[in-house]
C-alpha cells in the first residue's frame, strides 16, 4: 500500500475525532438555538412552547442520539440545515469557500514572493547593515496586528490617493477576474504582510544554517559561482522549514480570517463561523469545523508530499 | 623551474579584527608539480586554515588573509598571487586547477542532488560540457575512482552510498577537471581503517597517473608515510619544521615533531602489547561473562508491515572478562562492536543470550557493576550542570542520597583522575577535551563498578592527550582492579591498552585471545586485512594496494540462524573461527 492511500485512510478517523470534539464543545457553551433566536424573551415561553421548539430543533433528544443522527446525515452527505440561513449547511459553506481559498492562495503567493527573496538576501548579507534592516522590517511585520495593517492600507489609499477599496457583493474570479482581484488584492496584502515577515525570518535562518554546511563549501571548492551556490545548492536544502511554515499558515487562512474579512466587508468563512457560533447554529458550526479540519489535513498531506519532492532522503514509501 | 605553488609569509586571521585574531602566523612552503606535501599537526594548529587559504575558501568561513603571498602557476604558465586574486578569477581556479577533498564525505556532498549531477557540474563549469557529453564524462570520472557499476551509481543520491564510496565520489569530483593541485584535508579521518587504506591506495595511484601536486593534511604521521614526499609540521599557527619525509621521520629536530612522533601510537604488531597481567591458571569468577549474546533489529516491509527479516547486529557473542583485565573489541563501523557494548549496559535489548557481571561490592545491585565512558566528551556532559551535579548523577540514579561520603568520593576521584578539587564548582565548558574525558571517567567510577565499558573513549582526543588518558586508564586499572571492555577501531591504541583482543566482523567474533598473539600472528583473513590496513611509519615504502571487498549485508531472512561456530585453537589463549 503506498504512502498516499495510507494517509488518506487516516482521514476518516481524524474526522470522527474532530466531529465528536466540536459536537460536544459547542453544546458546553450555555444557551442553544432557541435562546439565541429569542434572546431574553426565551424566558417567556411556556413549557409546552419550549418543548415544541426543542422537538422541532431536535434538542429534546440525548446528546448521543443527536450526535448519531447528525453523523448518519454526514455520512449521506447531508450536513443538516442551517438555522440562520435556512439553507443546507454545505451550500452555505461552498458559497463562501471560493473567496476564502482565493484569499489564502493570494496571501501565500505574496508572502513567498516577498519573504523568500528577502530572507535569502539577508542570509547572504549576514550581520551587515542590510541584513539588520531586513530583520527589523520582518520583526515589525510579524508584530503588527493585521487590523492595524488593514486599516493603514485603507487609510493611505483613501486619504492619500483617493482610492477606495472595492466593497459590496463579491465577484467570483471566473466571472470577472479584474474586479475580483480588485476586491481581494488589499485584504491579501494585509494578510500577506505578516505572513511574509514569518517567511523572511524562517528562510533567513534556514538559509544561514545551510550556507555553513560542508556541501556548500564543497560546491565553492568546485568553483561554482556565488549565485549558483545559493540557488542550486543551498536553496533546495533550505526550503523545508519554509514549506512547513507556509503549510501551517495556509491551513489557518483556509479557516477564514475573521478580522480582515470584517474590515474589508468580505463574505468569507471566518465571519460565517463566528456568526454561527454566536447564533448557536449547531449544524453550521459542526459542518464548517469539519470542513476546515478536512482542508487542514489535505494541506498537511500536500506539505508532506512536497518534502519528498524537495529531499530524496525523505522517502514516503513502505517504511 | 618555477614551483607549482609557493606560499610565503602567509598570515590569516578571523573575525572583525583579523590582525588581532591571527590563526596562522607567517607560514611559507613550496610545492613542485607531482610532489606531495603533508601538513601535520594537532587540532588548532592552523593546518586546515592554511589549506583553505590556498583556494581562498577561508573567506567564506569568516577568515581573511592579512599578509603574505600565495603564488600559483596556472595551466597556461602564467603566475597568479591567489592571496590577492579576485573572486571571479578564483571561481575559475577552484575546481578547474585546484581540487579539494574534505574530511567528512557523509556531509560534504549535497543531499538533494544525485551523485551524477554533482560530478557533472564540474565539467559544465570548467569544460563547458553539456547534456550527454557531461554525463559520459561523469561516468568516466566515477570509473576512474574504481566505483563498480558507475552508470547506475550516477543516479544515486548521497544517502544511498557508504562513507568510503562517497569519499571516492568526492575524489572523482575534485579530480574531474585534472587539477594541477589537489588539497586533501584529513580525507580519511572519518573512515574505517580498511576503507582508509583503499582511499590512500587510490590517491597514490591517481598521483602516479597524473602529474598533480598534492597537499595532504593530517594529524596522523603514520598515514603520510606511505604517500608524502615532504612533510611540514605545524603547531599553534606556525610551521615548526619542514623537510623531506625521511628527514622528518628519522631525524626530527624540533621538540614538537619529536613529541608528535612519540605521542602517536604506532602499530607494532603486538610488540607494544601490555605484559602487566596474566590470566589466572585456575578457574576464577570473571568480572563479566557474556554468553551467546544476540541482538537483532527487525526489518519490516510489505502491506501490513510484517517483519520480513532482521539485521543481525550481534550474533552469538561469547567472552569473559577477568578483574584487572582489558578486552579490546576491534572491528569496523557496522561490525556490531558498539551494539555489543550497549547491550551489556542494557541500552539495547538482546533477543537472546546472557551476561553476568559480578560487582566489587556484593551488597550493591548488580546493574551498577558495569559503567560506561562514551566517545565524545563534548556531548556526553550536560553543559548546564556543575561538575558536582554531574558526578552525583549516577549516585542519584541508583537511588542513593548524596551525603558527605559521596562528596568525599568525588574529591578522591577528581584527585585520582588528575583534576583539581575546585573543579566541583565549575561547568563542563571550562574544561578541555582531555579534562572532560577525565570527568567522564570519574563519573563512571562514582558507583565503584567492577567493569568499565570504554566505547571509542579516546578516539575524539588529540594524540598527545590520548596518550595521557590511556596512561590514566592503566593506572586506574591497577588501583581499582577494574576490568575494561575497550571498544575501538584504532589498532595502535588497542595494542597499548588491551591484554586480550576480540575481533568482531559482521556481528560475530572471528578471532579472540591474547593481544600479542593476535596482533603478531593473525589467523582469520579479516583480522589479517584489518592489520594490513593500519598505516605505519615502519612500512613507509610499502604502497597500499586496492581491495574492493564489500562488507556483507547483515540483513537476514526471518528465522535464519547462523550455523554454529567452529573454532580452531592456535595457542594457549588464541583461537580463530574457521572460515568457509
Amino acid at each position: 500500500m503506498n504512502y498516499l492511500t495510507r494517509r488518506l485512510l487516516t482521514f476518516p478517523l481524524v474526522m470522527l475525532g474532530v466531529s465528536i470534539l466540536v459536537f460536544v464543545s459547542i453544546r458546553l457553551v450555555p444557551g442553544n438555538a432557541i435562546t439565541a433566536m429569542l434572546g431574553t424573551e426565551a424566558g417567556l415561553l411556556t413549557p409546552q412552547q419550549r418543548a415544541a421548539l426543542e422537538a422541532y430543533f431536535g434538542l429534546d433528544k440525548s446528546w448521543p442520539v443527536q450526535y448519531g443522527h447528525w453523523l448518519m446525515g454526514v455520512l449521506r452527505g447531508d450536513l443538516g440545515i442551517s438555522v440562520t440561513y435556512g439553507k443546507p449547511v454545505l451550500d452555505v459553506i461552498l458559497e463562501r469557500f471560493p473567496l476564502t481559498l482565493e484569499l489564502a492562495l493570494l496571501s501565500m503567493l505574496i508572502a513567498l514572493a516577498i519573504g523568500l527573496p528577502a530572507g535569502i538576501f539577508a542570509a547572504t548579507r549576514n550581520e551587515k547593515p542590510s541584513d539588520l534592516g531586513v530583520r527589523i522590517l520582518a520583526m515589525i511585520g510579524q508584530s503588527t496586528p493585521n487590523f492595524v495593517v488593514g486599516l493603514l492600507i485603507i487609510y493611505i489609499l483613501s486619504v492619500g490617493f483617493g482610492v477606495l477599496p472595492v466593497m459590496g457583493t463579491f465577484t467570483p474570479f471566473f466571472e470577472n477576474p479584474l474586479e475580483n482581484l480588485g476586491q481581494l488584492i488589499l485584504p491579501a496584502l494585509t494578510l500577506g504582510f505578516a505572513f511574509a515577515a514569518s517567511v523572511t525570518r524562517i528562510s533567513r535562518s534556514s538559509m544561514l544554517d545551510v550556507l555553513s554546511e560542508d556541501y556548500v563549501r564543497t560546491a565553492r571548492s568546485k568553483g561554482v559561482p556565488a549565485l549558483s551556490v545559493i540557488w542550486r545548492h543551498a536553496l533546495p536544502n533550505a526550503l523545508i522549514p519554509v514549506v512547513t511554515l507556509s503549510g501551517v499558515e495556509f491551513g489557518y487562512l483556509l479557516g477564514g480570517a475573521v478580522i480582515v474579512e470584517q474590515i474589508f466587508a468580505l463574505p468569507g468563512l471566518g465571519r460565517m463561523v463566528l456568526d454561527a457560533i454566536l447564533q448557536r447554529d449547531y449544524a453550521l458550526v459542526q459542518g464548517s469545523v469539519l470542513f476546515i479540519a478536512l482542508n487542514f489535513m489535505i494541506v498537511n498531506l500536500l506539505v508532506d508530499l512536497a518534502y519528498a519532492v524537495l529531499d530524496p532522503r525523505i522517502r514516503l514509501g513502505d517504511r | 623551474m618555477k614551483p607549482l605553488l609557493s606560499v610565503s609569509g602567509l598570515h590569516v586571521g578571523f573575525g572583525r579584527d583579523p590582525r588581532a585574531n591571527e590563526i596562522v602566523h607567517g607560514v611559507s612552503f613550496d610545492l613542485a608539480a607531482g610532489e606531495t606535501l603533508a601538513i601535520v599537526g594537532e587540532s588548532g594548529s592552523g593546518k586546515s586554515v592554511t589549506a583553505l587559504s590556498i583556494n581562498r575558501l577561508v573567506d567564506f568561513g569568516g577568515g581573511r588573509i592579512t599578509g603574505g603571498r600565495i603564488d600559483f602557476t596556472r595551466a597556461d604558465g602564467t603566475a597568479i598571487d591567489l592571496a590577492g586574486a579576485s573572486e571571479r578569477e578564483l571561481t575559475k581556479i577552484r575546481g578547474g586547477e585546484i581540487g579539494m577533498i574534505f574530511q567528512e564525505p557523509m556531509t560534504s556532498l549535497n543531499p538533494v542532488l544525485t551523485i551524477g549531477e554533482q560530478i557533472e557540474e564540474s565539467f559544465r563549469l570548467h569544460r563547458g560540457l553539456t547534456g550527454r557529453q557531461a554525463k559520459a564524462a561523469a561516468r568516466d570520472a566515477l570509473e576512474r575512482v574504481r566505483i563498480p557499476d558507475a552508470a547506475r551509481r550516477l543516479k544515486y543520491c548521497p544517502h544511498q552510498l557508504s562513507g568510503g564510496m562517497l569519499q571516492r565520489v568526492m575524489i572523482a569530483t575534485a579530480l574531474s577537471c585534472n587539477p594541477r593541485l589537489l588539497i586533501a584535508d584529513e580525507p580519511t579521518t572519518a573512515l574505517d581503517v580498511t576503507v582508509q587504506a583503499q582511499i590512500m591506495a587510490l590517491l597514490a595511484e591517481l598521483k602516479r597517473e597524473t602529474d598533480m601536486g598534492m597537499i595532504f593534511i593530517t594529524h596522523d604521521i603514520g598515514l603520510v608515510a606511505g604517500i608524502a614526499d615532504k612533510v611540514m609540521v605545524m603547531q599553534a599557527g606556525e610551521a615548526v619544521e619542514q623537510g623531506s619525509l625521511d628527514e622528518i621521520l628519522d631525524t626530527p629536530r624540533h621538540p614538537y615533531t619529536k613529541h608528535l612522533l612519540s605521542a602517536v601510537p604506532h602499530f607494532e604488531a603486538g610488540r607494544a602489547a601490555r605484559r602487566d597481567y596474566s590470566r589466572p591458571k585456575t578457574p576464577a569468577t570473571p568480572a563479566l561473562k557474556v554468553e551467546g549474546l544476540t541482538v537483532r533489529f527487525p526489518v519490516t516491509g510489505g502491506l501490513l508491515r510484517r517483519q520480513t527479516g532482521a539485521v543481525h547486529a550481534v550474533d552469538g557473542v561469547d567472552f569473559d572478562l577477568m578483574p584487572g583485565e582489558t578486552l579490546g573489541i576491534v572491528g569496523e563501523s557496522g561490525s556490531g562492536k558498539s551494539t555489543t557494548a550497549r547491550a551489556i549496559l542494557g541500552l539495547v535489548q538482546p533477543i537472546r543470550g546472557d551476561f553476568t557481571a559480578s560487582s566489587n561490592d556484593p551488597a550493591k545491585p548488580e546493574r551498577n557493576a558495569v559503567q560506561m565512558v562514551f566517545q565524545n566528551p563534548y556531548a556526553s556532559l550536560n553543559p548546564r550542570l556543575r561538575v558536582d551535579s554531574i558526578l552525583a548523577e549516577p549516585v542519584v540514579a541508583s537511588g542513593r542520597k548524596v551525603d558527605a561520603e559521596i562528596k568525599q568520593r568525588m574529591e578522591m576521584l577528581l584527585d585520582r583522575v588528575g583534576l583539581p578539587r575546585n573543579a566541583l564548582e565549575r561547568y563542563p565548558h571550562e574544561f578541555s577535551g582531555g579534562q572532560r574525558q577525565r570527568l567522564c571517567i570519574a563519573r563512571a567510577l562514582m558507583l565503584n563498578p567492577s567493569v568499565l565499558v570504554l566505547d571509542e573513549a579516546v578516539s575524539a582526543l588529540d594524540v598527545s592527550v590520548q596518550a595521557k588518558v590511556l596512561e590514566l586508564l592503566v593506572d586506574l586499572q591497577h588501583d581499582f582492579g577494574l576490568a575494561y571492555l575497550f571498544v575501538s577501531h584504532d589498532m595502535a591504541v588497542v595494542e597499548r591498552i588491551a591484554h586480550r583482543i576480540a575481533v568482531v566482523y559482521a556481528g560475530q567474533i572471528v578471532e579472540i585471545g591474547d593481544a600479542a598473539a593476535i596482533l603478531s600472528d593473525p589467523r582469520h583473513s579479516y583480522t589479517k586485512s584489518l592489520i594490513a590496513a593500519v598505516p605505519s611509519i615502519d612500512r613507509r615504502r610499502e604502497h597500499f594496494t586496492l581491495d574492493t571487498r564489500q562488507v556483507p549485508s547483515l540483513v537476514r531472512p526471518l528465522g535464519f540462524e547462523p550455523p554454529p561456530a567452529e573454532w580452531r585453537d592456535i595457542g594457549a589463549d588464541h583461537r580463530a573461527r574457521l572460515e568457509a
